[in-house]
């Protein structure tokens, strides 16, 4: 590991403490450590053609920092690591930097809109072929991306994802130094996991700050995640359930969405949570009847959402409907380094609230809810397994409350520091890195949202399904396109 | 079977009675700002501070920008003459863009669409969502309307699959460079007449993106806009409200 700097979640150190490899073992470190079961957290290039690595060991909590200077082009990893496959992508795109060898180097998001969804789409001939273009504006409420799938008949041989219509410039706009706007920018890098990357940001704000945070924030914080997480688990079992043609289920479950967001609106008056997380703490603070308040909402809430859910599990014509449907292996999702909830439906033991714990969780931990079939089933299941955690979390969390401030006030950024932030999403890991220059200016900062990792997997999972049940597996995996696109 | 109409009781009868009945919305909702001149010291804080730019000074009075405006409440906080205050008024829809423009006088709120449009939509207006960029919030408090708690259909209102049913476009996010085609294509497939809509601050004014070179500042620089809902995102009655402004009906 002497090629690489180890640091732990929210952790801050000096930038120059991040060895900087030779091209060739830079690439080669990284590929041994997945292949010894590490995985991409992030990696991103930044000015003057330099790498930057972040890998993951889940079974240790510990994070591994690692870099190299390149010029115009260096051997792709992607061949040896596929989980690379879409970094690479992106580092091409945003830098210029080819990884030559790369067997599928395309555009990510079209910076150039006059290409965009103009790329050789991978086809597949045969007289009994043909193929099915969708979107890139859909049939639903529902955001904007093309799908291109290669059909036999209903069977799908091959879908391809094309995005990149979200894509509004917020990294760079963050790089060329925009200041008022970036605690907005990271509400709204997904809108739906607005509590999860202000978090992330604020957390890697609040290291290089060296920024205390009151435990009454953290807990604050911790409950907003948790019911960010409860809202939209609960609208993705009723979305499911609507895909399926169940309605009661489908009914209930979207109204009671609904109730969960509006708990977030009690906290701060947004239903996304807006304005709440700040680096330093949390910008609201919750009195004794804010507490009955949400005890009581909560409680009514779970009563509902088990109802109308349970329904699900006892339901035939669901049941054969979700089971063995969109399958993904767990050698697939650990091949492309999968997060979140499609990762633990493939029995994958990935979830930063217990493996890299930061805030509330290192003093409340909420054990990782797994199933192994890795089909549609498993990750609707795995929603209701974090549904239950959740609020008996948050029904813990409120009963503890601890007294005191609910936001520091953070000082300067340090100079020439690296800072690197995990937050478990309720899609799953987020993870943002900043670095910064001599006078503690924001250098690079990197954002990585669970859906940048996950969107390859939906691919892999419509590999001979039927293309009838691509609205059911796309909404198992209910990725962001915003948050890819950023 | 059985058990799914046990649910079905247990799960009771949840629509909410809007517009008939107001609904309550949080105690810290922010919703339309109230500006008194008055109390104004000039201090220019508040400006300084809108992420947005949605505050100008004209003379020694401010006025505010709703469709500029996320409701982040920033100016609130920052001014210690409480020249600016955010009501939890939840009615914010307007049919011209520049009725949106918030100064110490009344609010004009959205009309109802002209009587020969009005016999055509009034009853029965099915709208298609183009979703051309933003953060999907806007999208999300959309998608709620036709849930059982708010039962647009009611009205008559209906979201669609495909533009050719559409009587107008529900649009939401900047309108980013890489969606004009798409918005324009599918504007293009609805037949005439048509209505459109522009839901959340990045439909109407670009929002926090607006001045960003991959997006265009918001939908009414590449269609003609009927309704402007501000919000960021807004609150599904706020939505809910527009349209039955738009529509004629009771609030
Ligand atoms: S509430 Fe609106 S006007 Fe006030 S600072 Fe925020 S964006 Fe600007
Ligand atoms: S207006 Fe606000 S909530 Fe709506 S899409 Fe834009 S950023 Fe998201």
């Amino acid at each position: 590991m002497e090629n690489m700097l180890k640091i732990y979640n929210c952790g801050v150190n000096d930038f120059k403490n991040v060895p900087c490899l030779d091209i060739l073992k830079f690439r080669q470190t990284i590929i041994e450590q997945v292949n010894s079961g590490l995985r991409i957290a992030t990696l991103f290039a930044m000015p003057a053609d330099k790498l930057v690595c972040v890998l993951a060991d889940d079974t240790n909590g510990s994070l591994y920092l690692l870099s190299s200077k390149v010029s115009k082009s260096y051997p792709s990893l992607t061949p040896a690591c596929p989980q690379a496959h879409l970094f690479e992508r992106e580092i091409a795109e945003q830098f210029s930097i080819i990884p030559q060898g790369h067997p599928w180097l395309k555009p990510v998001r079209f910076p150039d809109s006059s290409l965009i969804g103009i790329t050789d789409f991978f086809k597949v001939a045969g007289s009994e072929i043909h193929e099915v273009a969708v979107g890139p504006v859909h049939a639903g409420i529902i955001e904007s991306g093309h799908f291109r799938f290669q059909c036999n008949g209903e069977n799908v041989f091959h879908l391809e994802i094309s995005l990149g219509y979200q894509h509004r410039g917020i990294e760079k706009a963050i790089r060329s130094g925009e200041q008022k706007r970036l605690i907005h920018y990271m509400e709204t890098l997904a809108g739906d996991t607005t509590i999860g990357h202000s978090l992330a940001y604020s957390q890697v704000m609040e290291s290089l700050s060296n920024c205390y945070v009151p435990a009454r924030a953290n807990i604050i914080r911790a409950i907003a995640l948790e019911l960010e997480r409860l809202a939209n688990h609960t609208g993705d079992l009723g979305a499911l359930a609507g895909d399926v043609g169940y309605l009661p289920t489908s009914s209930f479950c979207g109204r009671i969405r609904g109730d969960f967001l509006n708990m977030t609106a009690v906290l701060c008056g947004n239903r996304f949570g807006r304005g709440l997380v700040s680096p330093g703490g949390v910008n609201y603070d919750i009195d004794n009847s804010n507490i009955s308040d949400l005890k009581q909402r909560i409680k009514a809430a779970f009563k509902d959402v088990s109802n109308a859910v349970n329904l699900l599990w006892e339901t035939p014509s669901v049941l054969d409907r979700f089971d063995d449907t969109g399958v993904l292996t767990q050698k697939d999702c650990i091949d492309l380094g999968v997060v979140g909830v499609p990762a633990k439906a493939c029995g994958l033991e990935r979830d930063a609230r217990f493996n890299f714990a930061s805030g509330a969780y290192q003093f409340s931990q909420i054990p990782i809810s797994t199933w192994d079939t890795g089909d549609v089933f498993a990750r609707a299941y795995i929603r209701w397994l974090e549904i239950q955690k959740s609020v008996n979390f948050i029904e813990n969390e409120l009963e503890n409350l601890p007294d005191g401030q609910t936001l520091s006030n953070p000082s300067a950024l340090a100079a020439n520091k690296i800072a690197v932030s995990l937050v478990e999403g309720w899609r799953g890991e987020i993870c943002h890195t900043a670095i910064t220059g001599n006078n503690g200016q924001l250098l690079h900062y990197k954002i990585v949202d669970p859906s940048f990792h996950n969107w390859p997997a939906i691919a892999i999972a419509l590999r001979n399904q039927q293309i009838s049940d691509f609205p059911l597996c796309n909404k198992s995996f209910n990725l962001s396109y915003c948050g890819h696109d950023l | 079977m059985l058990k799914a109409f046990v649910a079905r009781i247990k799960q009771g009868y949840r629509t909410y009675p809007f517009p008939k009945k107001k609904p309550s919305l949080p105690e810290r909702f922010k919703g339309r700002p109230v500006i008194s001149d008055s109390k104004c010291n000039d201090c220019k804080k508040c400006i300084s501070i809108c992420p947005t730019d949605a505050i100008i000074a004209n003379g020694n009075k401010i006025e505010l920008d709703m469709g500029r405006c996320i409701f982040c409440g920033k100016c609130e906080q920052v001014c210690q003459n409480k020249t600016i205050i955010f009501s939890r008024e939840y009615s914010l829809a307007a049919g011209k863009r520049e009725d949106l423009l918030l100064k110490s006088q009344e609010f004009k709120s959205a009309e109802s669409l002209k009587a020969d449009m009005l016999k055509i939509f009034g009853r029965s207006l099915k709208l298609r969502q183009v979703s051309a960029g933003g953060c999907n919030a806007c999208e999300a408090d959309t998608n709620v309307l036709s849930t059982l708690a708010y039962d647009l259909g009611r009205f008559g209102v209906q979201f669609v699959a495909s533009p050719r049913h559409a009587d107008g476009l529900f649009i939401t996010g900047p309108v980013t460079t890489n969606m004009k085609l798409a918005l324009k294509k599918t504007y293009d497939a609805v037949p005439s007449p048509k209505i459109v809509i522009a839901a959340g601050a990045c439909a109407i004014s670009g929002g926090i993106y607006s001045g960003h070179p991959e997006q265009t500042n918001g939908a009414d620089n590449s269609v003609p806009v009927d309704l402007y809902i501000p919000g960021c995102p807004p609150n599904p009655y706020t939505i809910l409200d527009g349209i039955l402004r738009l529509l004629g009906v009771g609030s």
